[in-house]
Parts: structure tokens; sequence; C-alpha cells
């Protein structure tokens, strides 16, 4: 209540601020008349009565101000100290550029990645009080991550006392009938009570009931939103629709939410159930579901995992035909969703309040500088009455215009910033991250930037105010003002820019490592042209496709249809993709040599006829296939170079007969050699490769590979449409052009991301420690502009002050860069695994880093030597 | 509290008030007569005093501030406690 009328009284006060001026002038002119009056009335003359009485009154601008403080809001004030230091950074554009820009940066990289750490690990997993949920693995001799049984899970469920609830999901790939085909669509069979573990409902529809993954049961699905939007376009008819998934009909009973994701088991489209009358859920050995569990209220991680354990050494001793050696893993969700991002994040988030703290302390630097060539404005301030409160404020409101700005700018940078590395990520990976797509503008992030600004406002205002209280005043006033406190910053600041300079020497280096081995990795031989080269794969699970007869017409007749579709050059199918994860290997042995002591793995492609044309990959030796190499005639392969060197050295390869299948009676004849075609990631080591003809040994699921005349992304539709006019009832999926599978291909991707957030880091230093330079220079020569005036007026050259000021700014770049590049040795050690056939000490990048921070060195110490030696020795020792 | 004490008499203006605090300390209590107008300002913002213009005897213009109920009881208050401290004060110098 007393508060309150204080308030209303000062709004009464000064609701009129030019009558409370006013009355406050009146009311002090009229005391110092009345004085006047009374000095005059002792007998002094009127001049000497105004000053006695101005004497005994005291500073009146002063009392006016303290009086406006007193009554006033104080934002009379603020918005006054506003004005002018807005005023303060117009009129010096460069300064306010430079300390803006870098504030920017430093606020737009601690707030980008902070929105990555927010959308991972601060915002909660959309289910119910995540942290009690567990996610369990059968554990076997290969390690600890593998699938459980269907009978095993029954039983855990059964004999555990420790959660409240135990499910399964398995991530499937779905075959879909939709009117233009047989589609995949992506999706996971969960056991019924799924949902309800993880405490999530449909937003539209039903969840499972209870019973509904039971035999007999009719059969249903649950769409994700996306799907529902997708494919039925967001209507509530949706709900009773049937759809046929792996040919069985299943009727849609619920939508879940638009922010429901399970991260282990995206992307999914449809969730159906898991049933006991599967072929592999009757088999106590066959392995197919991951589970999840939720834990009863009050039992510990460590409880519930003790509990498990028994139960499965129980299982191990009951069936140990199908269970030796099969343990439980268990992790809780959430470590299982955001574990293997939280440490990066942390150590990015740690990196990103470094920079910003340096960026803050520069722009601290330039203020000082600044703020040094204003001591005389400020001690002038202080003589004709400012409080140093009211000067310290004054610096303040500079910091927080300038961290203000910076902070909005900042903000829009990272959210730019985020939108765009989004683009980099490669869509699996985001199906396997969806919480990425919680990335953006929140409270919380909004939060992360304001307070931000306000702790670097707070530093970078504090320092030169600091700096003010600690000089006299009075001493500024009278003298140029050389004070210890100078030579303290000076020191301080020099170690800094030292500092600086080897972690930008240390970013620099491993940015440009990075970036050379993304090009080198781009432009690796990969034994094939990817330019004009589209994808596609196809699978025909259909019972007519068991035979091979059946397979090869197939691939026939595909390739009668794709070749004759404009702007086709050739087509070839295979197996498996080039560029791929390497997979689908077979042990390989020469007929006639008992024993093969090296690797005798190798990968094994099944390939049409035309498939090297279609890569243009090089025939070495021998011949290629033709379509007349099928079943009728003995069978042969084409191996590559690396095959060659490593079965057959010193020998010719053509003719020599191997085995691969294991026994070792079937033979395979080898007609011919071709180039190392990459068939694993970019970044692999070449690996021998047999490849036999598709007509001896036709797949049903198969890659299609067509060379274009034009370009192949857009004939892609087309290419998918020809080949279900083929067969509705095959699937295609994965459509995709050669280079897109070169960017996106898990490799190309980490090298990319790393280039450019190390890339992001380097040039982020680099400017800092080139302001921070900078800074140092430029407050060295304004503290020396009296020592230079001397030394000019003694006969010193403009050349020789030039050379006094780079001298010591270049003593400083040097050691810098010498450091820098000494660390950088040692810390690039590090990013060895990360570097494809680039050296940790390429010479190259080293020596054009030290170029590229030498030269940025030597400009930023240009400007502030430049001022040093135009200084006017008159003017400078005039100044004392 | 001098500012309070000096206005219970009657109202005053500022210079009035400045001349009777000096005059009645015998000259002792002689601050920057400015800074009468800070404090002037707290204790309007206080309520324990209120302004109004009125004329002077020689006719002029000047602010005249007049004690409150409530500036009337802040007074009492501090004058007690003035009391108390100065008789502690006292206690102390006479015995040690």
């Amino acid at each position: 209540m007393n508060r309150l009328m204080r308030l209303f009284r000062k709004f009464r006060l000064t609701g009129r601020p030019d009558r409370f001026n006013r009355e406050l002038e009146e009311e002090m002119a009229f005391h110092r008349e009345e004085a006047e009056k009374s000095f005059v009335a002792e007998g002094l003359s009127s001049r000497e009565a105004r000053y006695a009485a101005a004497r005994r009154f005291g500073n009146d601008a002063r009392l006016r101000d303290e009086s406006h403080s007193i009554a006033g809001l104080a934002l009379e004030s603020v918005l006054q100290d506003f004005r002018f230091a807005v005023r303060q950074l117009r009129k010096n554009p460069g300064f306010a550029a430079t300390a803006i820009l870098i504030l920017t940066l430093g606020i737009g990289a601690s707030v980008g990645i902070f929105s990555f750490v927010d959308a991972a690990l601060i915002k909660p997993l959309p289910f119910q009080d995540a942290s009690r949920l567990i996610v369990l693995f059968e554990s076997n001799s290969l390690g600890p991550r593998f699938h459980l049984s269907y009978k095993d899970y029954i039983d855990w469920k059964s004999e555990n006392t420790v959660f409240s609830s135990l499910e399964i999901y398995a991530p499937w790939g779905f075959l879909l009938q939709t009117p233009t085909g047989t589609q995949k669509a992506d999706g996971s069979r969960v056991s019924a009570g799924f949902f309800r573990t993880l405490g999530v409902a449909p937003v539209l529809g039903r969840d499972f009931r209870p019973n509904d993954d039971q035999p007999g049961q009719p059969r249903t699905a649950i769409l994700s939103y996306a799907a529902w939007q997708r494919r039925f376009g967001g209507r509530a008819d949706a709900i009773g629709q049937t759809v046929v998934l792996d040919g069985q009909p299943n009727t849609i009973i619920g939508v879940m939410p638009r922010d429901f994701h399970f991260a282990p088991a995206e992307p999914a489209d449809f969730w159906t159930n898991e049933r006991a009358d599967g072929e592999c859920e009757k088999m106590r050995a066959c392995h197919s579901a991951f589970g999840l569990a939720r834990l009863k209220p009050g039992v510990t991680f460590n409880a519930a995992y003790a509990d498990m354990r028994t139960v499965v050494a129980q299982l191990e001793r009951q069936y140990p035909d199908s269970n030796r050696g099969r343990g439980v893993f268990m992790l809780s969700a959430i470590d299982l969703i955001v574990g293997d991002v939280r440490p990066i994040l942390l150590v990015l988030l740690a990196g990103a309040g470094l920079l910003l703290l340096i960026a803050t302390v520069n722009v601290s630097s330039l203020l000082l500088v600044r703020s040094e060539s204003r001591r005389r404005e400020f001690a002038v301030r202080g003589a004709v009455g400012a409080s140093r409160g009211r000067l310290t404020l004054l610096f303040i409101t500079e910091g927080v215009v300038l961290a203000a700005s910076a902070g909005i700018l900042g903000t829009a940078l990272a959210f730019l910033a985020t939108h765009s590395v989004m683009g980099f990520i490669p869509k699996d990976m985001l199906a396997s991250k969806p919480w990425l797509n919680e990335l953006g503008p929140n409270v919380r992030v909004l939060l992360f930037a304001v307070v931000v600004s306000l702790l670097s406002a707070a530093l970078f205002s504090l320092m030169p105010a600091l700096r003010i209280s600690i000089a006299d005043l009075h001493a500024d006033l009278s003298s140029g003002g050389r004070s210890f406190a100078g030579t303290v910053w000076r020191r301080f600041g020099s170690n800094l820019v030292v500092i600086e300079l080897t972690m930008a020497v240390v970013l620099l280096v491993s940015a440009g490592l990075l970036g050379k081995s993304f090009y080198r990795l781009l432009h690796t031989d990969t034994g094939l042209i990817p330019d004009h080269l589209a994808t596609l794969q196809v699978a025909a699970e259909g019972p007519e496709y068991k035979k091979d007869p059946a397979r090869i017409a197939l691939e026939r007749q595909i390739d009668a249809r794709l070749a004759s579709l404009p702007g086709v050059r050739s087509v070839a199918l295979t197996s498996d993709l080039p560029l791929g994860d390497g997979d689908g290997t077979k042990v390989l042995s020469v007929v006639g040599q008992p024993h093969y002591d090296g690797l005798r793995e190798v990968i094994h492609r099944d390939v049409s006829a035309s498939y090297f044309r279609t890569l243009q990959a090089q025939l070495i030796r021998g011949r290629l296939f033709t379509e007349d190499d099928d079943a009728s005639k003995a069978l042969v392969g084409v191996i590559n170079q690396r095959l060659a060197q490593q079965f057959f050295p010193n020998q010719d390869p053509i003719g020599q007969q191997v085995s691969d299948d294991g026994d070792g009676n079937q033979h395979v004849r080898i007609v011919g050699v071709v180039n190392d075609i990459q068939e694993g990631q970019l970044d692999a080591a070449p690996r021998g490769a047999l490849y036999v003809p598709f007509n001896q040994s036709p797949t049903s699921d198969f890659a299609v590979l067509l060379r274009t005349a034009q370009d192949e992304d857009s004939l892609l539709p087309t290419v998918a449409a020809a080949i279900h006019s083929v067969d509705p009832g095959l699937a295609v999926y994965q459509p995709m052009t050669m280079s897109q599978r070169v960017h996106d291909s898990p490799s190309a991707s980490l090298h990319r991301s790393s280039a450019w957030i190390v890339g992001g880091f380097a040039v982020l230093a680099l400017l800092l420690s080139v302001v921070g330079l900078y800074g140092v220079v430029a407050y060295s020569v304004s503290q020396r502009t009296r020592e230079i005036g001397v030394r000019m007026a003694l006969g010193a050259q403009r050349s020789s002050v030039y050379r006094l000021i780079l001298r010591e700014a270049g003593r400083l770049a040097a050691i810098g860069i010498v450091a820098g590049l000494l660390c950088s040795l040692a810390a690039t050690t590090l990013l060895r695994s990360l570097l494809f056939r680039v050296q940790t000490w390429d010479v190259a990048t080293l020596v054009a880093v030290a170029l590229i921070l030498g030269s940025s060195a030597l400009l930023a110490s240009y400007l502030p030597a430049r001022r040093a030696a135009s200084v006017n020795p008159t003017e400078a020792l005039h100044a004392e | 509290m001098l500012i309070l004490k000096t206005l219970t008499r009657a109202p005053m203006h500022g210079y009035g008030i400045a001349l009777s605090i000096r005059r009645l300390s015998d000259d002792v209590l002689t601050v920057e007569e400015g800074s009468l107008y800070p404090a002037l300002q707290r204790l309007l913002l206080q309520g324990w005093v209120k302004a109004e213009w009125k004329m002077t005897e020689t006719n002029r213009r000047a602010r005249y501030y007049t004690l409150t109920a409530a500036g009337k009881k802040q007074l009492g208050l501090e004058l007690s406690e003035f009391d108390q401290m100065i008789a502690a004060i006292t206690r102390v110098l006479q015995n040690a």
C-alpha cells in the first residue's frame, strides 16, 4: 500500500517533467537570489554576493540531477542515455559495425548450438514420464544389442517382477498395395500394449486393444500423423478404411498425435501388431523384435537389470538349444535416443560459449580503446557535474544497445543457420533423429538468447566503467593520463590475443584439413562415372517370382521397357548398388588350391550383362558378360583388379576356376577383370569383388541402374511408373540419382558436417583474433600517443613509427601463429580418423593458414599503425 | 529530521528552512544549502511534507513546505530514536 502510494506520488511529481523542472529551477533560483540579497545586506558587492551564494548553494547541476533521480523513475535519464548511446554508435559506424558483427557471430553460434541442445536434451521426449522407459535387447557373443525372439518376450513379460508393462517393437518395411502398384512403406510391428507403455494415445480413433495382437483377431493398423496427412489427406474417414500390408488387409483404427515419434522405430507410417502366429514368432531361435518396458514405481534401473538377468539365466537353462549364450541388455529409452549426440552437443556448446566469452572480451577491449579517446570527454562531464554513477550508466547503456542489437541479429542468424544445417542432413539420418524436427524458435531458446545477450552486455559494459572509475578523473583532465590499470590491461589483452590467434590457427588448420579431405572424398575414384546415372530399388515379393525363369523373364521385361524410354542410354540390374554399405559378401576359394591364407570374404554381386557398360567401368582383361551367359552354360564370373591381385598374384586370372558356395562344389570360371568399383562407402578400403551374371543367379530383390542422356532426376518418376506397368505388384522404392547417393552417403555427410562445423568455428575464431589484435594494438597506440609525439618531435620518421607499431603486432601474431601451428600438429592427430587421403601435417594447409592469419594480422595492425604515424607531434605534446 | 523539525513551527520555503537551520545551530550546520532540495524531494515522495506555491512577504512566488500528519508521526519517531541514541552515547562517554 505504502509502495503504491509512493509510486502514485512519483507519477504526480514527474508526470509533467517540464513543470517539475520549472518549479525546481524557480525554487533554486529563488534560494540563490535570497542568499545573494542577504550577502549584499552584509556589505558584499553584488558580484561577490552572487559567487558566495553559489558557493554556499553547491553544484546546482548535480543537485538538480539528484532531485531528478529521487523523484523520477530514472526512465527519463535512461532514455536520454539510450539516445546518446545510439548517437555515439552512429557517429562511429566502423566501430559499431565491428562490435555488433563480432557479438552477432558469438551469440549466433551459442544460440544456434543451444537450439540443438534444446531439441535433443532439454525438450522432453513425447512420452509420459520418459525417464522410466527402458529399452531391452538380447545380447549374444557378437554384441549386446540384438533382437529378442517372440517366445523369449512372452517369458520375459510373465517372469519379470520389475516392469509395470513389457512390450515389443520391430521396425518393418511393409509392402503396401496402392492403386498405382505396390510400394515400400515404413512402419513397425508392435505388441498391443506398446503405445500404452509409452503413455501416448491416438489423437484420432483408438489404440490397439489388449487382445488385438492375438491370433484370429481381425488385423488392425494405426497411422502416424504424417502418413495420415500424406496418404489420406488428413480426412477423418481414414478410420475404418482398409490398407493391404504384406498382402494382408488391415483396418485403420487410429492416428497418432502430430508430435509423436519413437526414434528407434522411425520413420514409421504404419503401426501393426506383431502376432504370435507368424512364421518367425513360433520359433524361439528366430529373433525379430526389441523390448520396451516401463519400470514399476520405486524400482531402480539396476534392480530391474538384476531381475531381468535372473529371468534370462533361467530361460538359458530351460532352453539350452536356442538360448545358450544369450543374455539381456538394457538401456534407458532416453539414452538410446539421444545418448550418442549428448557428448558432441555439450562439447559444441562449451566451445560456442568460449567463443562468445572471447568475443565479449574483444568488444570490451574495443570499447576500452574508445573510452581511452573519450577520457577527456568524461573528465569534462565529471567536472561539470556528471556523477560517477551517471557516467557508468552511460557505458552500461551503450553496452546494452550493442548487446541488444547483436542479440537480435545473432538469434536471427542462428535460426537461419540451423535451418540450413537441416538441409545438409540426409533424410535417413533425419528420420532416425526425429527430435531434430523440433528445432526452431521457442521460448527456451529465445530466453537463452536474452540471457546470453544480457550477460555479455554486463561483462563489457562493466569493464570500461571499471576502467573509468579506477582512473582519477581530475588527473585525466590535467594530463594525458597514463595509469597502471592501462598497463595491466595491455598485458592481459596481449596474452588473450596470443591465445585467440593460437585457437584460430588450430581451428583453421582443422577446417582446412577436413575441407580438403571432403573434397578428396567427393572426387575419389569410385571406378564409375556418377553423372547421369539414376537408381531405383525393386522388390518382387509375389509367389510367382519364387522360380529363376520368372525372375529372368522379369529382368528382361524391365530391361526392354526401360530401354525404350526416351533419354535412356542403357539399363542394368544388380543385386546391390555400388557405394552402399559394402555388405553382401561370400567366402571365396580357388579350385585346385587347397587353402588360401588371406581374407577370403569377397563382395558378391549378381549383375546383368549391361552392368559394367552402364557404370562405364573399365575392362582390364578378358571379356564382360553377354545375354548368353545363362543357366544353360557353364558358370562364369568377372572379378575386380583387387581380387585378381589378392588371389592370383603374378598369374593370369582368366580361365581360373573359383568356388563361391562354401563347400567347393560350384565352380565359376573367371572370364574378365574390371577396375575396382567402390561397393562400400567412399572412404572404405577397396575390396575384392566377384560379379556373376544375373541370368545364372537371378534375385527377386534388386536395384535398377540407368544411364541417361538427359537430367536423371527428372526421369525417375517415369522410370518408376514404367516398372509398375510391367507388374503393379512390384514394390519400387528409393528412387535416387547416383550423385545424390554420393553426396548423401553417410561418409560424405559425416565429412561435410564436420568440415562445416569446424569451418564455422574457425571463421569465427579468425575474426575474433583479428579484432582482438586490432583492439590491443589500437589501445597501445592510444596509450603511447605522447611517446610517439616525442619520438617524432625528436626526428623519428613516419616509417619508423609504422615499424614500431607493426613490430609489436607482428610479435604477437608470430607467437600466436607458431604456437597455433605446433598445437594443431597435436590437435589434428585427434582428427586422423576423419581425414581421407590427407596427412595431418599437410604442408599446403599449414602454409595457407599461416599466410591467411599473417595477412589478417597485418591488416588488423595496419589501421592503428597508420593512426600512430599520422600523430601530429605538436598536438600530441600540446595535449600535455 | 532537521527539516521536519523546522517545519513544525510554520510552513516555510526552501531558503527559509536553510536559513533557520543555520541560525538555530549557530552556523555550525552549514552544509551545501542546495542539498536541501533533493532532500525535500525525498520527503515529498514519502508524503511527510506537502508543497504549495504562495507569495512571500516581499511579494515573490515561493514554494512553501508544510508538515503532514504522517510527517509529524515520522518526526516523533525519529526524535525518540535520536534521543535514545544520544542518551546511549552520553552514557558511554560519561562511564568510559
